[in-house]
């Protein structure tokens, strides 16, 4: 059908900014905001791998002299910082943040997102969260020790450190970064939906926008819940409100609360939170879709039944938040309503594994790095997920509760496998945004060195859990009950932790590296089909396209199509006339 | 002849199928920021939505008694206690402004930049005094000693709630008031002829959501 209409887009002058601060700093250019992000979010994480060695030595070498200044309450707030830091600033900012804004206006064929202004005030305002963070470090008492659910009353009781500057710094930061993922996540969803380019309809585009959309989608209906609760929790701290601290006695002394509802707090915390882990997996669901496809040069198996299985995950994820919540003290029946929509969203992502390995079926593989990646991605995925089929049910969660298994489950499934789709899409997409091919060899090694050592790492907390090791414990102190392989265990994990974080340095020395001596990278290095492989210049220009946006007249994953003379069809050619 | 009956009268869900299916754009005819605004509405009726669940599970699990809601808004004229008339008064206000801001809208795709300017400033003149009665409201109140954390007449969470959730949709008001007049000015500059002016109908999105939540929020 032929289109007579013109993009908006091109009829809207670029913003052209005039300075280097303007380009570099300030900028409003999609891409640089994706590397700002990016930065950010890695450094930060770095922070918080840094607090899991040091929970880790704890751990095994409870007692050492060395880890003397590492005291009980350091412990706690590592825990609480590592997971926070993890779970938001890093996952979300990077997948969402990076990713997000790199790839959605590349990949719909748009100039930029569709308010550039309000995108870079996004970036800055998530600056202003981390940093809101970090500054707990340095405030009275230290940041909260609470653990990343935050769940009152403990969270502002005397006696848990950082339970009045601590946690108002995390609060604020937590509200803050809600306001920048806000404006960002207001134009990834409004670029998608309204900034499409000729011939880009919603079911052409590459799965990774997909993922990135629906995850954006859910982010801006469950961080409102978060958002709330913290509101709630700073008034409960500062002005005495009782939202959720009941009446209490606390050290011996009668608190002036009462009459709040603690489980309030958690159904609004895990209303996000679910969520949360469906924001983290979808767009590495998209990721990693793109990923099999381009580097099996095989055409990814049931295209349409993946995007409905992203939105049906999406739907499913909002009401499913109480399986969080089974040992609460919730009323039994909700438990199973709970439990059964847990274990139906098994459907949706079962048929995206089947269709992940159903596109491997007689490929043509080529294990590059960003493909291993991939490969590991599907593999920790389906552990992860199946210890959650355990998890998701009543009887045999109660039991499993607060043990290492919980540790082991939602590592695998959340911690390590977007990590994963992360890595295999920044080895993927680095020589389109930089200009140079990453070092093979250290990527190869850092693959491996991280791939075996999260098993290393996730495999024996499975055990750990099964024989009652409970998590979250600084020393096992007098209720030391478990066998000395347990001991044993925790020493193996530290050591294969130590070096899966010390095998980081390759990623970054890589990245750094590559970037001043990497190869000069082709436009299409990988022979994919998707838009932003078709830029006129590598790395793409501000604006990204010529004076006319190109036409896409086929989806992404035209691999192989047999007669025509190269193995990829990139989007942008057109279709031949049926003979 | 058949056929352009048919199409005239293709049902609602042909169309939004075929929009869907579309390239380019999937809502034909709005504009990024209409679309935006929309998104971003959805968003906050989250927020609300939790405040007010919030407020629900406080009211249905608290002990002690929560106040009849009537007789703490009532005002007394010339002697007689009206129930909830300032509530009322301010909700008059607000939904008034609705109207104004509507015509403002109206003006706006004519054309009629003047009328637009005024139509708004008087829009955000009754949002700032809804922002000014509540300024009236929350000092009766702690006079009557509801505190945040305390209330005379039982349960705390009546103050707590109360504040809490009056204090953030007065502060869209006011930053809806903020916008209004920084849109009607830059209308009369001129900053918008080169457009439809959309902006007036996306600021005016805005304001009816922020109205339509006086309603659920006094409710």
């Amino acid at each position: 059908m032929a289109t007579v209409e013109v993009p908006y887009q091109e009829t809207v002058p670029l913003h052209h900014p005039k300075t280097w601060i303007g380009k570099y700093i300030f900028s409003q250019d999609h891409k640089i905001i994706a590397v700002q992000y990016g930065v950010t979010a890695m450094a930060v994480g770095l922070v918080a791998l840094i607090l899991s060695e040091f929970m880790r030595l704890q751990i095994a070498f409870p007692g050492w002299e060395w880890m003397d200044f590492f005291t009980a309450d350091h412990y706690y707030q590592a825990i609480t910082m590592h997971g926070m830091i993890m779970v938001i600033y890093l996952l979300t900012a990077f997948l969402l943040g990076a990713f997000g804004n790199f790839c959605i206006p590349l990949m719909c064929g748009a100039r930029d997102m569709v308010f550039p202004f309000v995108n870079m005030l996004s970036y800055w305002v998530y600056l202003l969260s981390v940093i809101i963070l970090m500054v707990s470090y340095f405030v009275p008492g230290g940041p909260t020790g609470a653990g990343w659910t935050l769940y009152p009353p403990q969270t502002i009781t005397a006696g848990t450190p950082g339970h009045d500057w601590g946690i108002a710094t995390m609060l604020i930061s937590l509200a803050v970064f809600i306001v920048a993922f806000t404006m960002g996540g207001l134009n990834y969803i409004t670029t998608i939906l309204q900034a499409r380019t000729r011939g880009l309809t919603l079911m052409r585009m590459p799965l990774t926008v997909w993922g990135i959309f629906i995850a954006t989608f859910l982010g801006l209906v469950a961080f409102p819940a978060l958002f709330v609760s913290a509101v709630m929790m700073l008034l409960d701290n500062f002005l005495g409100t009782s939202f959720f601290m009941p009446a209490i006695v606390s050290l011996g002394e009668k608190l002036q609360y009462s009459g709040g509802q603690p489980l309030l707090f958690q159904h609004l915390f895990w209303f996000f939170g679910h969520p949360e882990v469906y924001i983290v997996a979808l767009p590495a669901f998209g990721v990693v879709s793109d990923l099999i496809s381009v580097h099996a040069r095989k055409n990814i198996f049931g295209y349409r039944m993946m995007v409905w299985a992203i939105v049906a995950i999406g739907a499913l994820s909002l009401i499913v938040w109480a399986h969080h919540m089974y040992v609460a003290g919730m009323h039994p029946s909700f438990g199973y309503f709970f439990a059964t929509t847990t274990l139906i969203i098994a459907v949706p992502t079962a048929l995206k594994v089947y269709n992940w390995i159903l596109t491997l079926w007689r490929a043509n593989i080529r294990i590059t790095v960003p493909m291993l990646f991939a490969l590991a991605f599907v593999l920790t995925f389906i552990v992860g997920g199946i210890t959650g089929l355990f998890l998701g049910n009543v009887i045999i969660d109660i039991p499993l509760s607060d043990t290492y298994f919980v540790v082991a489950h939602f590592h695998m499934v959340m911690g390590v496998s977007p990590i994963l789709a992360i890595f295999g899409g920044i080895y993927h997409w680095y020589p389109k945004l930089t200009g140079r091919m990453l070092n093979d060899t250290i990527g190869r090694i850092h693959f491996y060195f991280t791939f075996i050592g999260t098993y290393a790492i996730y495999f024996p907390m499975h055990y750990l859990g099964f024989i009652g090791v409970p998590r979250r414990y600084y020393e096992t102190g007098i209720s030391d009950f478990y066998p000395q392989t347990a001991h044993d265990l925790n020493v193996f994990i530290t050591v294969a932790a130590l070096i899966v974080g010390a095998s980081q340095v390759l990623f970054i020395v890589n990245l750094v590296h590559s970037y001043f001596n990497g190869k000069k990278a082709p436009a299409n290095p990988w022979g994919a089909n998707s838009l932003e492989w078709c830029t006129p210049e590598t790395p793409p220009r501000h604006g990204n396209w010529e004076d006319q946006l190109p036409t896409v007249h086929r989806w992404a994953y035209d691999f192989g199509v047999p007669g025509e003379e190269k193995d990829h069809v990139p989007q942008t050619v057109p279709r031949r006339k049926a003979s | 002849m058949t056929d352009t009956t048919l199409s005239s009268q293709e049902s609602i869900f042909t169309s939004t199928a075929k929009d869907w299916s579309s390239d380019m754009t999937t809502f034909k005819g709005v504009p990024w920021g209409k679309a935006m605004m929309w998104i971003f509405l959805l968003s906050d009726t989250f927020i609300f939505t939790c405040f007010l669940v919030g407020y629900m599970v406080m009211r249905m699990t608290v002990t002690e008694p929560w106040p009849v809601a009537s007789e703490v808004f009532a005002l007394t004229v010339w002697g007689v206690s009206v129930p909830l008339l300032l509530i009322a008064i301010m909700t008059f206000i607000l939904i008034t402004s609705s109207g104004t801001m509507a015509m403002a809208v109206n003006m706006g795709y004519q054309r009629r930049k003047w009328a637009v300017f005024w139509l708004m400033v008087a829009t955000a003149a009754l949002g700032a005094s809804f922002v000014g009665m509540q300024c009236f409201e929350w000092p009766k109140l702690i006079l009557e000693g509801v505190r945040p954390w305390y209330n005379p007449m039982g349960a705390p969470q009546f103050g707590s709630i109360f504040f809490m959730v009056t204090g953030f949709h007065g502060l869209h008001v006011s930053v809806g008031v903020a916008y209004l007049l920084i849109v009607a000015i830059r209308v009369v500059r001129g900053k918008y002829d080169h457009t439809n002016f959309e902006i007036v109908e996306i600021t005016g999105l805005y304001w009816h959501f922020v109205d339509l939540f006086v309603v659920r929020t006094e409710a």
